[in-house]
């Protein structure tokens, strides 16, 4: 799908990135712990997330990554989104919470970045 | 051998607001000498996590950015209070950092781990009282 479909789908407010909406995406991830974010993902996709605070634009920055969904009608303040403009970012929001805004993403074909876990063996 | 780049940027300790601006300029000056893809990423990522640990963690230290031909090498110098337990520190998911930097979205306990995943090289040192040392390597070509 492209970011204008997840537009479509989620009901999507364009924040940043009206130009791009036909970038294709492959793959999501949500999270609120940008540490995590910086350890499992490793390609150039899309996060989904509830935080608005300016590290959230810094981790995409590290991981080049092409798209913002901000989750529950959040906006960040202009001056994150400045910084992501300065990016190229694409920054969407919708009302939808965290875990509806996946389903629906999901069940349209969109699929989690793959993270390759294994359980630790000492930790039973 | 000569560095085509050597920089050293100043980190204060719980300044969360500038923390990552160090690593943003270390990501444009690579990405300006022609380094690119996987290689600007993972320098990106460790020198971000590690400039966070010197905010989050340390009573202010330095980060170092060395580049030569054949690769990049970032060493982070900080005044205290040094590591108590590094093989504690090295584990996945143990972390120590306070409410604010949590509420940032940081503090999982993946910083140190997720650095030596994304470097060639990587070497830490420390002393309680003294400081923390952390030296990366990331081959280039």
């Amino acid at each position: 799908m492209t970011i204008g479909d997840m537009v479509s789908i989620l009901k999507a407010r364009v924040l940043l990135g009206e130009d791009k909406l036909d970038t294709p995406v492959y793959t999501a991830c949500c999270s609120d712990l940008m540490s995590d974010v910086l350890a499992f993902v490793d390609e150039k996709t899309v996060l989904i997330t509830g935080l608005t605070n300016p590290h959230v634009i810094r981790t995409s920055e590290m991981l080049d990554l092409k798209c913002l969904v901000f989750v529950r009608g959040k906006v960040p303040n202009e001056e994150i989104l400045e910084a992501a403009d300065e990016q190229g970012l694409v920054v969407i929001t919708t009302k939808a919470t965290a875990f509806s805004a996946c389903g629906m993403l999901y069940a349209e074909g969109l699929r989690g970045v793959p993270v390759p876990l294994e359980w630790n063996t000492e930790d039973k | 051998m000569d560095a085509l780049i050597h920089n050293t940027y100043p980190v204060t300790a719980r300044d969360y607001t500038s923390a990552g601006h160090a690593s943003a300029d270390i990501k444009r000056r690579l990405k300006q000498l022609g380094v690119g893809g996987d290689v600007l990423r993972r320098v990106a990522v460790a020198s971000y996590e590690v400039e966070l640990n010197l905010v989050i963690h340390s009573d202010g230290g330095e980060l170092e950015l060395q580049v030569f031909p054949d690769h990049v090498q970032l060493v982070s110098k900080d005044i205290g209070p040094g590591i108590p337990d590094l093989s504690l520190a090295m584990r996945e998911g143990w972390s120590t950092a306070n409410d604010e930097a949590r509420s940032l979205g940081f503090g999982a306990g993946m910083g140190l781990p997720n650095m030596k995943r994304n470097a060639d090289d990587f070497a830490i040192e420390s002393e309680v009282g003294k400081g923390t040392a952390i030296s990366m390597g990331f081959k280039l070509g």
